[in-house]
């Protein structure tokens, strides 16, 4: 919303400053966006007055003059044409900037001629476009100010324009006058009165109107009245200044009128060519759909169900509360005017200007809403102003339906205010506000005036009284705390643990990533995800249209994106949300790893290799085990599709308890997304973990004994596809008091063993607890360890 | 016996090597050394001479060995000097590479945020991305029709044919997690919502998915003005600048009554913003003192119970904090951003020993 501060001070008597203004309307909630203060650039522009003019020796179209200045008179060379004796002038002295050449004055010679300054045109001081010749003023002293002597003759070009931002519940402050009545509220002046005698019909209104019994909830009443025998043409000066300051262009004064009482007092209009109207008849109506109309803005328009149309016999000439039709549309040979003033129902301006996609003034008013009680003075107000520029004579005003009542009243509970707010504002005070922005108080009930929709309970009293109170002047008050001493912890288990996973992915080397929750359909797809349930209905672009079956495609297409750029060792993960549906809720959190690429850069130690599989399981298990999960548990083969078939690891606690995956990513999905790999990943499911049972910090007893520990190593020959986890479970089992741990130290596939053999070698540490082991006993569990493993896994002792 | 010591003592010094040590040792102090032979002599002398004799070869086998001793250790010292000479390294050569790994800002200062609102009694509640549009919007007194609705940018999710519930959306703000915790845990309550918020918006300044830490605080007698004291607590807290300035202006939420704008203080030197100084204002947030029909929505009676909310931009105040000029960099994961702006994995922020890296 734009407005000039002298629009303003139509409205508001006041003394305080532009920058006084400026401060309240942003404390007020009417937040300030930019002021444009045209005035400010033209401070060091002085009146000066020609005493002589003589022509240049040395150039036909120069004149030498001598200028009176308040510095005493100075040599100025000029080639404007009217550059001449005896005329009041606008002079720029050495070391002033002229805006409209986007130059600083300086001393010169031209033609061999010293010049000490420059006299300015309209459109070296960016006025007007004028520039057939320097300004000659009809009055002004000598050393003057321009800019005050703009102000006093000419304001409307110094002008400072205000743009403020408006909130939805403001209605009211999209018109000047609203603005200034916070501002009066607030103190900064008293609210202007600005009435107007109503015109008496001359005639009876030739235009009839009516609104259909099915529309009265879309457009209750409807005033409007013709204006016969106008001069439309341009608007005066003063209304174009103040249109084209805020950026509006002028149109005609017929036109020009409706859009200046839109920004006075958020009172759109519209005017008709009275002869324009077929059948002298206007009839408000609900669209049927597919009717048509050209709008102002000269596109055709369909119109859908239940839109809120003005037809005359001819069809469609106005959307109601949105746009007016270019058919019956004011010209500048209009003679004869129909003014309408509507009352256009919110919710429904909302919708049919939404889905027209018309973003008029009239649209942006009617559906924030705007005072109803004030109909019947808009039209007076329009015609007073058509009136007394274009002349003519008005009819009666006609009327069809009845304004809406919007009267209610609230209580206002001082108190409340005060706990509330933690403000000590008086009562005497609260009600003075609430009176001063329109309120009508009785008793403790506050009336809300007619052009405040948006209060609507008694909270909205608190607001107001707060707002004019200004918030700036509350004071911090210390928030209790809930209990005396230290505070306790706050984080859930599960909160502590994806925090602890994600320190733990990082202090692994990882870099954590951020990525949008929502992928493309086919990289969705190739992830178990990109059905229907999950798409989004208007994504910003097909790359984002589909909520996230898990982090891993996120993090393979950030990997790519590295790639790209040269960065061929990556390693990043993610924690966060990843969706199996549609409904709230249908997500779980995920904790994501990749790595592509190599350990590291090669390096005088020959330690880079390219990563593998087991890199991603240690990780995998290292943020399990931080998080809490057991340390036994099985490794599974039934990972998705989009792992390698051979390369991966379900980590699980039981078939349906899947606690992670990890393994080499599918080379199929990886040349599906571009990433050049391979590319190793694990997904961590954190709240599949079991929570802890115990309750206390206690830890059970450290078992330790002083006795010798003995290993002993043993190597089996199996087949290829045993699992050495079946191996060492099977020999952990062969005396679960002495054997405190089997280690896998070797792996030998093929070669003399055969195809389809391989030979692991295990090392068993036994850990006596009584007594120090005697050779029987350890070859009782060396042979133990033998039967079991022999017997698990189908294999035999190597020979 | 001078005469021995002297001969021993002068081998034992020019010996060459260990071997030669040895050799030295044997002859002297040896079982068939030539101290042991004296000694053997001792029986056949009287008890006087013994007296005088037995204490004066103890002494000089005593002094021959550790003679002996200390020459073994310099002749080691030596021989080990010698090799060390030889095992020079160039020790500037680099490591073998370790993989530094790091942590986003959005997560070290939805942390940082933590620590400081734990403090003050605040727990952290968490809800669901997706969530009906009831509990984004009717809930927080947006209703259909409000221009607020059609301002969020609101992402809708697809909807079954047949189907005819509103859409769900993808949550515009945290503030469903307040509605959530409401109907859950009732009155009293102090929570803060963090986390992931969606709107159809993609510029410099905005991306389609952003982070909102939201506040809430109920009680019988919160006010305003404990919002004030929490929201200035929290950025001296936050940015580690005591008695930073804020400044309240009225403004409009439809889920909060009155509403109000927070600046804090700010200036700008030579195009850098510092926050905290000089008497410019930049605005972090949007808070008031909740509607009691949010409260309603929540399941908690507005004529007993009131209190404040606010929302902030978690990336936001990480750009300002940190100094990072462009959000959209946030989520594109590119490694040297995420390595530059990026947290050590164990610099967990705490209030004891400091909030900033």
């Amino acid at each position: 919303m734009k407005f000039t501060l002298s629009w303003l001070k139509d409205h508001l008597d006041t003394s305080a400053s532009l920058d006084e203004i400026t401060y309240a309307l942003t404390d007020l909630g009417l937040e300030v966006e930019g002021v444009e203060d045209r005035g400010a650039r033209l401070r060091d522009f002085t009146i000066g007055f020609v005493k002589s003019a003589e022509k240049h020796p040395d150039a036909d179209r120069l004149r030498v003059c001598q200028v009176e200045t308040d510095e005493g008179v100075k040599q100025i060379i000029c080639g404007a044409p009217n550059a001449r004796e005896g005329i009041t002038v606008v002079v720029a002295k050495p070391g002033v900037y002229v805006p409209g050449i986007d130059t600083t004055i300086g001393v010169g010679k031209i033609r061999g001629i010293e010049s000490f300054g420059m006299m300015a045109s309209e459109r070296e001081m960016e006025l007007s476009d004028e520039h057939d010749g320097i300004i000659e003023l009809s009055s002004g002293e000598v050393g003057q100010s321009f800019v005050d002597w703009l102000a006093a003759h000419d304001p409307a070009k110094v002008d400072p324009v205000i743009e403020i931002a408006i909130t939805p519940n403001r209605p009211d402050a999209l018109g000047v006058r609203g603005i200034a009545r916070d501002l009066a509220a607030r103190g900064l002046g008293t609210l202007k009165t600005r009435d107007v005698e109503a015109t008496p019909g001359a005639f009876a209104c030739p235009i009839s109107v009516s609104i259909e019994a099915d529309t009265l909830d879309q457009c209750p009443v409807f005033y409007g009245r013709v204006i016969r025998g106008v001069k439309n043409g341009a608007s005066p000066a003063w209304l174009q200044d103040r249109l084209r300051a805020i950026g509006l262009r002028p149109i005609s004064f017929l036109v020009d009128v409706t859009n200046f009482f839109t920004y006075d007092r958020n009172r759109p209009l519209h005017v008709f060519d009275a002869d324009k109207v077929a059948g002298n008849a206007l009839r408000v109506h609900r669209a049927k759909g597919g009717e048509t109309m050209v709008a102002l803005d000269d596109k055709e328009y369909t119109f859908g169900e239940g839109m809120t149309l003005i037809s005359d016999a001819n069809g469609v000439e106005s959307i109601g509360g949105v746009m007016g039709g270019a058919a019956s549309g004011c010209t500048e040979e209009t003679v004869n005017v129909f003014i309408e003033a509507a009352y256009f129902d919110t919710v429904r301006t909302a919708y049919t200007g939404r889905a027209l996609k018309i973003n008029s003034d009239a649209r942006y008013r009617f559906e924030r809403g705007i005072d109803p009680e004030w109909t019947p003075y808009g039209i007076e107000h329009a015609t007073a102003m058509i009136l007394e520029h274009a002349g003519g004579e008005a009819s009666e005003v006609i009327v069809a339906g009845q304004i809406p009542d919007t009267s209610r009243a609230y209580k206002l509970d001082a108190a409340r205010v005060q706990s509330l707010v933690g403000m000590d504002i008086p009562e005497a005070e609260q009600r003075q506000t609430l009176t001063s922005l329109g309120f009508r108080l009785e008793g403790n009930m506050a009336h809300v005036p007619s052009w405040r929709p948006d209060v609507q309970g008694e909270a909205d009293l608190v607001e107001e009284v707060a707002r004019i109170a200004s918030l700036t002047k509350l004071e911090g008050r210390p928030l209790p705390r809930l209990s005396d001493g230290v505070p306790r912890p706050i984080l859930s288990a599960m909160q502590r643990r994806e925090s602890t996973a994600r320190r733990t992915c990082a202090a692994l080397g990882y870099n954590e990533c951020l990525t949008y929750s929502f992928i493309d359909q086919p990289s969705a797809a190739l992830f178990g995800g990109g059905e229907d349930a999950t798409m989004l209905e208007n994504p910003i672009s097909s790359d984002m249209s589909h909520m996230r079956p898990s982090l891993l495609p996120g993090l393979l297409q950030a990997a790519a994106r590295n790639q790209a750029r040269g960065q061929s060792d990556v390693a990043l993960f993610e924690v966060g949300p990843a969706f199996n549906g549609g409904e709230p809720g249908e997500q779980f959190n995920q904790v994501a790893g990749l790595i592509v690429g190599r350990t590291g850069p090669k390096d005088v130690h020959g330690a880079s290799r390219p990563v593998d599989v087991f890199d991603v399981k240690a990780d995998a298990e290292a943020v399990l085990a931080a998080i809490g999960a057991p340390a036994k548990v099985q490794i599974m083969r039934n990972a998705p599709e989009w792992w390698h078939p051979g390369r991966h690891g379900v980590i699980c606690l039981g078939p349906k308890k899947v606690l992670g995956i990890f393994g080499e990513v599918h080379p199929r999905v990886l040349a599906a997304m571009d990433v050049k790999g391979p590319a190793m990943a694990f997904t961590l499911w954190p709240g599949e973990v079991p929570l802890p049972r115990k309750s206390g910090a206690t830890r059970p007893a450290l078992q330790s004994s002083d006795l010798q520990a003995v290993e002993r190593d043993f190597a089996f020959v199996v087949a290829a596809d045993v699992d050495a986890l079946t191996l060492v479970n099977a020999a952990m089992g062969a005396d679960k008091a002495l054997i405190a741990d089997v280690r896998v130290f070797d792996e030998f596939i093929g070669g003399s063993l055969g195809e389809g053999k391989k030979s692991l070698a295990i090392t068993v540490r036994l850990q006596p607890v009584e007594a120090t082991l005697k050779d029987a006993e350890i070859e009782a569990v060396g042979a133990k360890v033998i039967e079991k493993v022999t017997k698990a896994t189908g294999g035999a002792l190597r020979a | 016996m001078d005469d021995l010591k002297q001969k021993y003592i002068g081998q034992i010094a020019d010996a060459a090597d260990e071997a030669a040590l040895e050799d030295i040792r044997l002859a002297a102090v040896g079982k068939k050394g030539e101290v042991a032979l004296k000694m053997r002599e001792l029986g056949k002398m009287t008890p006087e001479e013994r007296q005088v004799a037995g204490p004066a070869l103890n002494a000089l086998k005593d002094e021959i060995n550790s003679a002996l001793a200390a020459k073994k250790a310099a002749l080691g010292d030596a021989a080990l000097d010698e090799r060390l000479r030889s095992e020079w390294l160039d020790v500037t050569l680099p490591t073998r590479t370790r993989r530094q790994g790091s942590i986003h800002p959005v997560s070290q200062v939805t942390e940082e945020l933590t620590a400081i609102f734990a403090e003050m009694g605040f727990s952290v509640a968490e809800g669901p991305r997706i969530d009906t549009d009831w509990y984004n919007f009717d809930a927080l007194n947006i209703p259909g029709h409000h221009p607020a609705r059609a301002e969020m940018d609101t992402f809708y999710m697809h909807r079954a044919e047949g189907d005819n519930r509103p859409p769900h959306v993808l949550r515009t703000h945290t503030s469903p997690v307040q509605i959530r915790t409401m109907e859950k845990e009732g009155a009293p309550l102090r929570i803060i919502c963090p986390g992931g918020v969606y709107r159809a918006d993609y510029d410099q300044t905005h991306t389609p998915m952003f982070h909102q830490v939201e506040g809430l605080a109920i009680d019988k007698d919160t006010s305003m003005a404990n919002l004030k004291w929490v929201l200035e607590e929290f950025f001296a807290a936050f940015f580690e600048i005591d008695g930073i300035k804020t400044r309240f202006r009225a403004s409009h939420f439809p889920f909060t009554e009155p509403s109000a704008e927070v600046d804090i203080q700010c200036s700008w030197v030579d195009g850098q913003l510092r926050i905290g100084e000089g008497d410019g204002w930049m605005e972090v947030l949007g808070s008031g003192m909740v509607h009691p029909r949010v409260l309603a929505a929540g399941g908690i009676d507005p004529d007993v119970w009131q209190g404040f909310a606010f929302g902030m931009g978690i990336d936001r105040i990480a750009m300002l904090k940190y100094g990072m000029p462009d959000l959209r960099a946030f989520f594109d994961s590119d490694l040297r951003w995420l390595r530059h702006y990026g947290f050590a994995g164990l610099d967990q922020p705490n209030l004891h020993g400091g909030l900033s890296r």
